[in-house]
C-alpha cells in the first residue's frame, strides 16, 4: 500500500503547508483519503475492526498534527472512528441475531446481508446507538453497567464471535469493510451536501425586507443568501470585508452578480451599522462543544455588537465543522498568526523592523490572528443540516455523531506502542 | 439694583429646579457672595475631578470684557419681572404661544447665513442702551450684578460643579431654551417665512433710513448705533418703559441660546435645499452614483473630480481668500486630517484672511466680517464636511466679532479678533492638550499595555511623554482600513523609542487579553456622553469593555457639543467610496476592481461613529478628568465661558 503513503504524505504536505482551504474542502479530503486508507488496509481475521480503527487513528493523529488548528480534520477522524465502531456493532449484534433466531445457513445470512448492507446496518446502529451514546434517558433506563463497559463488549464479542463461528471470518470482514466504506461515502456526501441542507433553511430565516450583516466570506452564507434570494425574498446585505483577507469582497462579488442589494463596508463601520441590521449570519471555522465557535477573525467584536442592538447573532455550520472538544483559551491554542505582511508593507517598515539594534527585543510586533473566539452566550442560534439548534444543545448534537472514547485519538498508539 | 433683587427672586424657583439645593433660598448679603464669586473657592470642583492646573487666562472670564458687558447690560436695564412671569408660564405650558415667544422664534430661524445679522443687530440693540461704550462703569455695573446673581445659586448647590460667577444667567437661558423649543415646532413654515419677510423689510427700511441719517450725520461708525433706533424707533435709554424694554431685554438671552442651539444641519435628502445650496457653491460636485439609501440625509458626492477643478480656479475667486483657499484645498485632498489640525488651520486661514480685511465703505465691520466668514465656511464645507470641533471655533470667532466695542477703530477690531482666535488656538487647543497628557500620565503605571485605536494627536503626545519620563509600558496600536492612520503613528512612536504592536481591528479580541487600559482620542463629546469619534473606536471601546478593560477618552474642552446624537446615523461624514473597493498593496484583493458598473452594490465609507457612554470609564478633558456623565456640566460651564473668553 505505497500509494496510502503517498496520499498521505500530499494530503499532510498540504495541512502543513495550510494549502486547503475552508474546513469544508479540508473535511472531504480527509474523508476521502481515510477511505482509501480503509480499503487498502489489510485486516486480519480477529477484531477487523479494531485493526481498522487503529490504522485510521495512526493517519488521523498524523494528520491532526500536522495542522491542529484545523478542527475539522479532527472531526472527520473522529467520525470515521464512530462509523467504523457502529458498523462493527450493528454487524455484530446482526450475527449474534442470525445466530439465535434462525437456523438459516451462513452463506444466506450473508446474501441478505450484502443485499440491504446500509439499511441494516443503519437499523442496528440505532438499536444499538444506546450502547455508543453517552448516558441518555434510554441509556439510563437501560442496564448501566452494560453500556459502560461498551468498547470491550464490542470489540471481545467480535472476538469470542470470530472465535466461535470463524467459517463466515472472511466474508464478514469484507463486509465490515464494505459497510463502512458505503458509511464514509455517505458521510463524504453529506459534506458535499451541507450547503444545500442549510440553504433549504433559509425561507424560515430570513424575511422580506430583512437587512443583513455578515462579515468576511463563507460558502455556506453565500449560499444560504442565495437561496433565499431565489425564493423571491428581496432583502438588503451588508457585507464588512473581513480584513485582513478581504474576502468580504469576494462575497459582495458574488451577491451582486446573483442580484442582491449589497453594501460592502469597513469592518470598523460595523458597530455603527449593526443598529440598522435585523440579523447577523456568519459561517464559522469550527463549533465547540459548549457551543462556542471558532470564527473568522473579527467576528467577536460583530458579536458583541449584535448583542448590544439585541440582534440575533445566527451562524451557520455543517456538521463536520462540530468538534466534540470543549475550548481551553481558543484565542491562544485554537488560532493561528499569518504574516504580518497582510498589514503592514515590509518595504515600508522595514527599518522599525530591524532586529539590528543592539536592544534585544525589537520594538514593532505586529500581530495577524485567523481566528476569533465567539462564546456560546454571544451566539443566538446555529443552523445546521440537520435544523436549528441554540449553543446549548451542541453537546447534544455532538453525542450523535461522535463517540465517546475517540475524543482523544492519540491515546491508544502512546498506549499501544 | 434695588429692583433686581427681587425680580431675581422671582426667577430663583425656576433655578433652583435644575440642581441640588437646599430650601433655604435667600440670597446671602454682599460681603459673603463676593467672597464666593470671586475667590477660587467658588471654583472648587466635584470631588470626581483633579483640579486642573488653569491657565492663566481661564480665569480671566471672571473678568468681564467690554462686550459681555454689553449683553447683560441688557437685562441689567430690564426690570425683569415685567416678563418673567410670562416666561414661567411659558416654562409651565408650552401651549400658548405669547408673542414674545414667536418673536424669539423668528430669530431662532436664521440660519448659519443669517446669523451674523442678527447678532449684530442685537449687539447693536445692546450698545444703545448705553450709547458710550465705557469699559469701567460697565464692569462696574455687571459685578454687583454678577454678585448679586451668583450666590442665589451657589450658595445653594453643593460643590458638584465647577460653578463660576455669572452662572445665574446660564441658568436662567436654560430655562427659556426650554421653554421656547416646544414653541418652535409649532410655527408652520409659512408663518414663520412670513415672519422673517417682515423683519427684511423692516431692516432693509432700516437701512433705507440709516443711508439717509448716514449721509447727513457722516461717518460710517455713527450708523450701527442709529440702524436699531430707526428700526424699533425705541425710545432712548430707559429703564422705565417696560414695553421696549422687553423687546430689548427678553430677546438677547433668548437668542443667546437660540444661537447656542447648533442649527438644523442640513438634510441632503431635501430636495429643494440641496438645490439652492448647489447654486450658492463654489465647488462643483457631483452626486456619486450608487449612493446609500440608509444615508441619503448626507452629502455623497463624487470624489477626486472637484480637485483638479478648483485648483484651476484658484485665481478667480475674489470671494474667496486665498489662505482660506488654501486650506479648503487642503481638506479636500485630504492633506489636512484630524480635529485639531483641521481647527487649526481654519483658524489661522481666517487669521490670515482678517487681517487682510478691509471693511467696504458703508458697511459695518461687524456685520461684513461675520458675513465673510460665513461665506468662508460654507466654503469649507463644500470642501469637506466641518467637525463639530470646528463649528465650535467657528461660533467662538463670530460671537468675538459680533462682541467686538463698537469704538474700536477697523485694525483695532481686526488685532483684536486676530489675538482672539491666536488665544483660543493656543488656550484650548495647545494648552489643552499639554493640560491632558499630564492628566492622562498619572493614569499609567509601570508594566501597562496601552491600547490606542487610529491616530490621535493627543493620546500621542501623551504616549511620547509618559515615555520621556521613563515610564515602562507597551503600546498596542490598533488600526483599521481605508484611512490606515495607525500606521503614521507606529511609525513616529517606534521612531521614538516605544516598545509596540500592530494590529487590526478585527483582531481586537485577540489582542485586548494582554491590555490593560485603552486610551482613545474623540472627535467630539456630545452632551449626552457620546463620543463621536473615528469609525471603529465604537468597537474598541466595546470589546474593551466586554474585557473589563477601562476605556479613556482624551478629549479637549473645545470639542464637547451639546447636541446628543443615538446612533452613528443621523449625523455622520461619508468618505470617498472608492478607497474601500480598493486595497492598496495588496495585489491578490482585486475583486471589485470594475465595481461602479454593478447597480447592486454600494460602498460605504463611513468617517465617524458614535460610542455609547457606557463603554467609558473617564474622559480626560483640561478641566480634569470626568465621568461621562459629567459631559453637559462641562457643556454648559464652556459654552458660557467661550463666550466670554
Amino acid at each position: 500500500m505505497p500509494d496510502v503513503h503517498v496520499l498521505v504524505n500530499d494530503f499532510l504536505n498540504n495541512l502543513k503547508k495550510r494549502k486547503i482551504e475552508g474546513s469544508q474542502a479540508t473535511a472531504r479530503q480527509t474523508a476521502e483519503l481515510l477511505r482509501s486508507v480503509i480499503s487498502q488496509q489489510r485486516v486480519s481475521y480477529t477484531n477487523q475492526a479494531g485493526a481498522l480503527m487503529d490504522a485510521v487513528r495512526a493517519v488521523g493523529e498524523q494528520l491532526i498534527a500536522a495542522n491542529p488548528v484545523e478542527l475539522a480534520v479532527g472531526n472527520i477522524v473522529r467520525r470515521v472512528l464512530h462509523i467504523i465502531r457502529e458498523e462493527d456493532l450493528s454487524l455484530t449484534t446482526a450475527a449474534i441475531a442470525g445466530l439465535g433466531v434462525s437456523a438459516v445457513s451462513d452463506d444466506d445470512d450473508d446474501a441478505e446481508g450484502n443485499d440491504h448492507p446500509v439499511l441494516s446496518a443503519a437499523s442496528l446502529a440505532a438499536a444499538a446507538r444506546s450502547t455508543l451514546r453517552p448516558p441518555s434517558l434510554q441509556t439510563l433506563l437501560e442496564d448501566v453497567p452494560d453500556s459502560a463497559a461498551v468498547p470491550h463488549t464490542s470489540s471481545s464479542g467480535g472476538d469470542s464471535d470470530g472465535k466461535s463461528r470463524s467459517a463466515d471470518k472472511s466474508s464478514r470482514t469484507r463486509k465490515l469493510k464494505h459497510d463502512v466504506i458505503e458509511a464514509v461515502n455517505e458521510l463524504i456526501q453529506d459534506i458535499t451536501t451541507c450547503h444545500e441542507q442549510i440553504a433549504e433553511q433559509a425561507v424560515e430565516h430570513i424575511h422580506q425586507n430583512e437587512v443583513i450583516l455578515t462579515l468576511g466570506s463563507s460558502r455556506t452564507v453565500l449560499e444560504f443568501l442565495c437561496a433565499a434570494k431565489e425564493k423571491k425574498r428581496s432583502f438588503r446585505v451588508f457585507v464588512a470585508e473581513g480584513a485582513p483577507r478581504y474576502q468580504g469582497h469576494l462575497l459582495a462579488k458574488e451577491l451582486v452578480t446573483r442580484g442582491l442589494q449589497t453594501t460592502l463596508i469597513t469592518d470598523s463601520a460595523v458597530f455603527a451599522m449593526i443598529s440598522r441590521v435585523n440579523m447577523v449570519i456568519v459561517g464559522a471555522h469550527a463549533v465547540m462543544a459548549n457551543g462556542g465557535v471558532i470564527a473568522p477573525v473579527g467576528l467577536n467584536m460583530v458579536a458583541l455588537a449584535a448583542q448590544r442592538h439585541a440582534v440575533p447573532f445566527v451562524v451557520l455550520a455543517g456538521t463536520h465543522k462540530l468538534c466534540p472538544l470543549y475550548p481551553h483559551n481558543p484565542e491562544v491554542l485554537l488560532n493561528e498568526l499569518r504574516s504580518p505582511s497582510e498589514l503592514l508593507d515590509f518595504g515600508e517598515f522595514s527599518d522599525c523592523m530591524d532586529f539590528g539594534n543592539d536592544t534585544s527585543s525589537p520594538l514593532l510586533h505586529v500581530v495577524n490572528p485567523t481566528f476569533d473566539y465567539v462564546p456560546p452566550k454571544l451566539v443566538n442560534l446555529f443552523i445546521t443540516d440537520t435544523g436549528g439548534h441554540n449553543p446549548s444543545y451542541m453537546y447534544r448534537l455532538i453525542a450523535d455523531y461522535y463517540s465517546a472514547d475517540d475524543l482523544v485519538v492519540q491515546r491508544r498508539p502512546t498506549g499501544g506502542s | 439694583m434695588e429692583a433686581r433683587r427681587p425680580s431675581r427672586a422671582v426667577i430663583d424657583p425656576k433655578v433652583r429646579h435644575v440642581g441640588f439645593f437646599a430650601p433655604a433660598a435667600n440670597p446671602l448679603p454682599g460681603p459673603s457672595s463676593t467672597l464666593l464669586s470671586g475667590s477660587p473657592a467658588g471654583n472648587s470642583l466635584s470631588p470626581v475631578m483633579i483640579p486642573p492646573p488653569r491657565h492663566p487666562s481661564d480665569r480671566s472670564p471672571a473678568v468681564p470684557v467690554p462686550d459681555t458687558g454689553l449683553r447683560r447690560q441688557g437685562s441689567d436695564h430690564v426690570p425683569v419681572g415685567s416678563y418673567n412671569p410670562s416666561e414661567s408660564l411659558l416654562s409651565s405650558s408650552p401651549a400658548p404661544s405669547s408673542p414674545s415667544g414667536r418673536v424669539g422664534l423668528a430669530d431662532g430661524e436664521f440660519s448659519e447665513e443669517s446669523d451674523g445679522w442678527y447678532r449684530y443687530r442685537r449687539s447693536g440693540s445692546g450698545t444703545y442702551d448705553l450709547p458710550l461704550p465705557d469699559t469701567a462703569p460697565e464692569k462696574a455695573l455687571d459685578n454687583p450684578g454678577k454678585s448679586s446673581a451668583a450666590p442665589v445659586l451657589e450658595s445653594k448647590k453643593p460643590a458638584h460643579v465647577p460653578e463660576k460667577s455669572g452662572k445665574a444667567v446660564v441658568e436662567e437661558q436654560n430655562e427659556l431654551q426650554s421653554s421656547s423649543k416646544p414653541l418652535k415646532e409649532k410655527t408652520t413654515k409659512a408663518e414663520r417665512r412670513a415672519l422673517q419677510e417682515a423683519q427684511r423689510a423692516a431692516k432693509a427700511a432700516a437701512k433705507d433710513g440709516n443711508k439717509s441719517a448716514a449721509v447727513s450725520g457722516g461717518g460710517p461708525l455713527s450708523k450701527p448705533v442709529k440702524q436699531p433706533s430707526i428700526k424699533k424707533d425705541a425710545p432712548p435709554v430707559s429703564l422705565s418703559i417696560p414695553a421696549s424694554d422687553k423687546k430689548g431685554s427678553d430677546r438677547p438671552p433668548e437668542k443667546e441660546r437660540k444661537k447656542d442651539v447648533p442649527p438644523p444641519r442640513m438634510q441632503f435628502d431635501d430636495k429643494s435645499r440641496v438645490e439652492k445650496a448647489k447654486r450658492r457653491a463654489v465647488v462643483n460636485q457631483t452626486e456619486a452614483r450608487n449612493r446609500v439609501e440608509l444615508f441619503r440625509h448626507l452629502p455623497q458626492y463624487e470624489h477626486g473630480s472637484q480637485l483638479p477643478d478648483l485648483e484651476s480656479k484658484f485665481f478667480q475667486h475674489d470671494p474667496v481668500h486665498p489662505a482660506v483657499y488654501k486650506v479648503g484645498l487642503q481638506y479636500l485632498a485630504g492633506d489636512i486630517t484630524g480635529g485639531n489640525a483641521r481647527c487649526i488651520a481654519m483658524l489661522r486661514a481666517f487669521k490670515e484672511a482678517i487681517e487682510d480685511y478691509s471693511t467696504p465703505p458703508e458697511k459695518s465691520l461687524a456685520r461684513d466680517l461675520t458675513a465673510k466668514i460665513s461665506s468662508y465656511v460654507s466654503f469649507f464645507t463644500e470642501c469637506r464636511p466641518l467637525s463639530i470641533s470646528m463649528g465650535n471655533a467657528i461660533r467662538f470667532i463670530k460671537s468675538r466679532i459680533a462682541n467686538l466695542p463698537l469704538n474700536l477703530s477697523e485694525s483695532e477690531a481686526k488685532a483684536a479678533v486676530c489675538s482672539d482666535i491666536e488665544r483660543f488656538i493656543n488656550e484650548k487647543i495647545i494648552l489643552a492638550d499639554n493640560v491632558i497628557v499630564r492628566h492622562a500620565v498619572t493614569k499609567i503605571r509601570d508594566g501597562d499595555v496601552l491600547l490606542t485605536y487610529g491616530s490621535s494627536c493627543v493620546v500621542e503626545m501623551f504616549l511620547l511623554y509618559a515615555h520621556e519620563m521613563g515610564k515602562q509600558f507597551r503600546v498596542v496600536v490598533v488600526d483599521s482600513r481605508p484611512k490606515l492612520e495607525g500606521q503614521a503613528l507606529l511609525r513616529r512612536l517606534v521612531a521614538n523609542g516605544l516598545s509596540c504592536t500592530y494590529s487590526h481591528i478585527n483582531a481586537i479580541s485577540y489582542i485586548m487579553h494582554e491590555v490593560t487600559r485603552v486610551f482613545l482620542g474623540a472627535a467630539s463629546v456630545l452632551s449626552n456622553g457620546t463620543v463621536y469619534s473615528r469609525v471603529g473606536t465604537a468597537s474598541v471601546a466595546m470589546v474593551a469593555h466586554a474585557f473589563r478593560v477601562p476605556v479613556i477618552i482624551c478629549c479637549e474642552a473645545y470639542k464637547f457639543h451639546e447636541r446628543v446624537q443615538l446612533d452613528s446615523i443621523c449625523s455622520n461624514e461619508l468618505g470617498d467610496p472608492d478607497v474601500i473597493a480598493k486595497v492598496p498593496g495588496r495585489m491578490d484583493v482585486n475583486y471589485l476592481n470594475n465595481w461602479s458598473s454593478k447597480e447592486n452594490l454600494q460602498l460605504l465609507n463611513l468617517m465617524y461613529d458614535a460610542t455609547p457612554s457606557d463603554y467609558i470609564s473617564m474622559i480626560i478633558t483640561d478641566y480634569g478628568m470626568i465621568p461621562t456623565t459629567s459631559v453637559p456640566v462641562i457643556v454648559r460651564e464652556y459654552s458660557r465661558e467661550h463666550l466670554f473668553v
